[in-house]
């Protein structure tokens, strides 16, 4: 009875096969998904990234601004067009409540993505292949990627930022190779 | 001696003595959880009804104030209210002792009120639209962390009288061998919240002061970093106090008693050592840690802890299934499950409980803390989906089914409109099966959590999701009107029967 004091002895009552067969069962499972992670590293196409630096707010402001500059090739919504080259670093930031700029990329292609924010947490959702990344600000996020499928894509904000979060809506093109 | 045996009665149903400070402890903190449950529940109508896009029932201010409204009422006030109901109930009652320093429980109590209070003052005063995750740059009002830190405060008091009260009954004498399975659970859950607390502290502390003028901003990862070492592990004391209850409630519905004491405990040991700093799951996504730290974290840690909740999906329900066939009901493999008391609230409530909580809960948990998993479910509704599964399939049914039994022992009265009663764990248990199921389903799409409008309506461009979409957040928006149906007849049978209970004499 779980509800009252339980008799000295009690550690030596053996344990059912059936429990035991239970437990070892769990066990090995309990494993396998700890070791898929590391594993996942090694063989998985997509992983989380280990890239990150410490920044300022303004620094990335300043950053972002001079690859925008560089990279321009129109604007959209009062939003800047930027399409860097293959291999290129790209940044986005993140601001209430605004991604810029919107990233033109090319496909197969390998890019180094910063993403920070001058303000708030964000986070990423890029709609509808569903990759989601934390943007936290006083970091610069790096990860490396290649985009492989052609399209137009959204960057939805998915983390709460203030009210007007729920409008923290960016594109990201990526143009057939 | 005479004034002390004035403090006890004895239950005629258990025979257990019941020291009457600690009644009433248990009554007052029941009842205000119950309280809060009740604005929780009304809260989260207006969600469901305003994430169902085809209603949109609030404006986007008032949807954020009240998403962190629910987060606070429910999560924060409705759990550990009742948690500390269960802390003094397992220690005081079942240990047959008195309650010690009572003035000190009621010094918890009054700390928590008033930080339940002034946090939900703060919110609907539109002083503190964060989010109980209070992510910072995002500041509110300072108010609203001191709050925090009252209710924390009072929930490390209630600890204290937990373990003083199980020292008391050990240096009294008032048991023989070891404590009881369910006061060991609860003992877990004890200390996974004094060090869970202690993280509190650290991230909300310096927040206030922050939020004073007093020290400047703290480094937004390492507040996530500390934020959820608090938070989640108090999702663990969560479980573990579930778990105690689930063999609590097989023990008073079918009198099942624990396969193997050993085998149970040393999973409860397993909560305790590793749940506690397996937090990072919720920061697979984010820059700041390496990732071969977050595997460590979340896979070897992590597993271990989700092992201990194996163990126990096994001995729970193998423990009923023993005491139902001793009563009988052995032909075939099934006859036990179909002649058990489905009429009773709190049986369906620990079946539904176990079952959503194992089946839903615990698989979406495990996959989702994966790593790269994590990537493509982080934030969206899938993540509600499931702690919907954990936290109120699981938890919050367990202590509801619990309550069928608090209301005869503790507060003494027969629980009124039985009918009510009976049906209530199906209406709100398995409509909630559905809530979590929509959610995850919206979110497998990329439908964000947390969010006014979907669509984009204010962004500089559109968003058109999958027709299931649609679906989906429809069919959860009327399964969550059934739900707060659900939650509204348990809080109807609660007060009714306070009211208007049939008293027990004794
Ligand atoms: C009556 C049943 C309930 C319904 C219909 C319900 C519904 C919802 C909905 C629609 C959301 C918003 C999801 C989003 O847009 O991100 C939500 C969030 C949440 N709910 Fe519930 N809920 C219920 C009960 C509970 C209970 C009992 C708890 C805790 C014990 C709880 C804890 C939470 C938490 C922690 C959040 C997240 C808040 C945030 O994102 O800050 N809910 N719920
Ligand atoms: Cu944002
Ligand atoms: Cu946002």
């Amino acid at each position: 009875m779980s509800i009252y004091a339980v008799k000295p002895g009690w550690w030596n009552t053996p344990v059912h096969r059936e429990e035991k067969i239970w437990i070892g069962v769990a066990l090995v499972w309990c494993i396998a998904i700890t070791l898929i992670m590391p594993v996942w590293h090694v063989v998985g196409d997509q992983n989380s990234s280990q890239e990150y630096y410490r920044i300022s707010g303004d620094n990335y402001a300043a950053l972002t601004d001079a690859f925008i500059e560089q990279y321009k090739v129109g604007e959209v919504q009062g939003i800047a067009v930027v399409a860097p080259p293959p291999g290129s670093d790209i940044f986005l930031r993140g601001a209430q409540w605004q991604w810029d700029p919107i990233l033109k990329l090319t496909q197969g292609a390998t890019y180094r993505l910063h993403l920070g924010s001058v303000d708030m947490v964000h986070a990423i959702s890029i709609f509808p292949i569903n990759i989601n990344f934390e943007v936290v600000p006083g970091y610069d996020y790096v990860l490396t990627i290649t985009p492989t499928s052609a399209g137009e894509f959204r960057v939805i904000c998915n983390e709460f930022c203030g009210i007007g979060h729920h409008g923290m809506i960016g594109k990201l093109i990526v143009d057939p190779a | 001696m005479t004034t002390a045996a004035a403090l006890f009665r004895t239950c005629p149903a258990t025979g257990l003595k019941v020291h009457l400070p600690a009644q009433g402890l248990i009554k007052i903190n029941a009842v205000t959880a119950i309280v809060f449950l009740l604005v929780g529940g009304i809260v989260a109508l207006t969600l469901a009804l305003t994430r169902w896009q085809a209603v949109h029932l609030l404006n986007d201010e008032w949807f954020y104030r009240m998403l962190t409204l629910h987060g606070i009422a429910m999560l924060v006030a409705w759990i550990v209210f009742f948690e500390m109901a269960v802390l003094y109930f397992a220690s005081a009652i079942l240990l047959n002792t008195r309650l010690a320093v009572p003035w000190l429980a009621w010094t918890q109590y009054v700390l928590m009120f008033v930080g339940a209070a002034m946090v939900a003052v703060e919110i609907l005063l539109g002083r503190a639209d964060v989010m109980f995750t209070s992510y910072v740059p995002l500041q509110a009002d300072h108010w609203y962390y001191l709050g925090i830190i009252l209710f924390a405060v009072g929930a490390i008091l209630g600890c204290v009288v937990f373990f003083a009260t199980v020292n008391a009954a050990r240096v009294e004498k008032t048991y023989e061998g070891s404590i009881p399975l369910v006061t060991f659970g609860a003992a877990i859950a004890a200390l996974i919240a004094i060090v869970t607390l202690a993280h509190g502290a650290a991230a909300f502390i310096p927040t206030w002061l922050w939020a004073l003028g007093l020290v400047p901003m703290m480094d937004a990862e390492i507040y996530r970093l500390l934020f959820w070492g608090f938070g989640h592990s108090t999702q663990q004391i969560n479980v573990c106090a579930m778990v105690s209850i689930w063999y609590l409630l097989g023990t008073l519905t079918v009198g099942a008693t624990p396969l193997n004491e050993k085998v149970s405990r040393s999973a409860f040991v397993l909560y305790g050592l590793f749940i506690m700093i397996a937090s990072e799951h919720h920061l697979l996504v984010d820059p700041g840690l390496s990732a071969a730290h977050k595997s460590w974290n979340t896979g070897y840690f992590m597993h271990l802890a989700v092992l201990a909740s194996m163990i126990h999906a096994y001995s729970v329900p193998a423990a009923t299934e023993v005491a139902l066939r001793k009563q009988g009901y052995t032909k075939g493999l099934f006859e036990w499950l179909k002649k058990a008391p489905w009429g009773n609230p709190a049986w369906s409530s620990l079946f539904i409980s176990l079952v959503g909580f194992g089946f839903i809960g615990g698989i979406t948990g495990v996959v989702y803390g994966t790593e790269q998993i994590n990537i493509i479910v982080h934030n969206t509704l899938a993540i509600p989906g499931h702690f919907h599964a954990t936290v109120v399939v699981g938890t919050t049914v367990a202590f509801m089914g619990v309550t069928y039994y608090v209301l005869p022992l503790i507060f003494q009265r027969e629980v009124a409109f039985p009918t009510v009663a009976r049906l209530q764990p199906y209406v709100f248990g398995l409509s909630m099966y559905v809530v979590c199921i929509g959610m995850i389903i919206a979110g497998r799409f990329g439908v964000p959590r947390r969010s006014w409008d979907m669509n984009g309506v204010d962004g500089p461009f559109q968003v058109s999701f999958d027709p299931i979409v649609d679906m989906a957040l429809a069919v959860t928006g009327i399964a969550a009107v059934v739900a707060v149906v659900g939650g509204a007849m348990f809080c109807a049978v609660a007060v009714g029967t306070l009211l208007v209970g049939k008293k027990i004499e004794g």
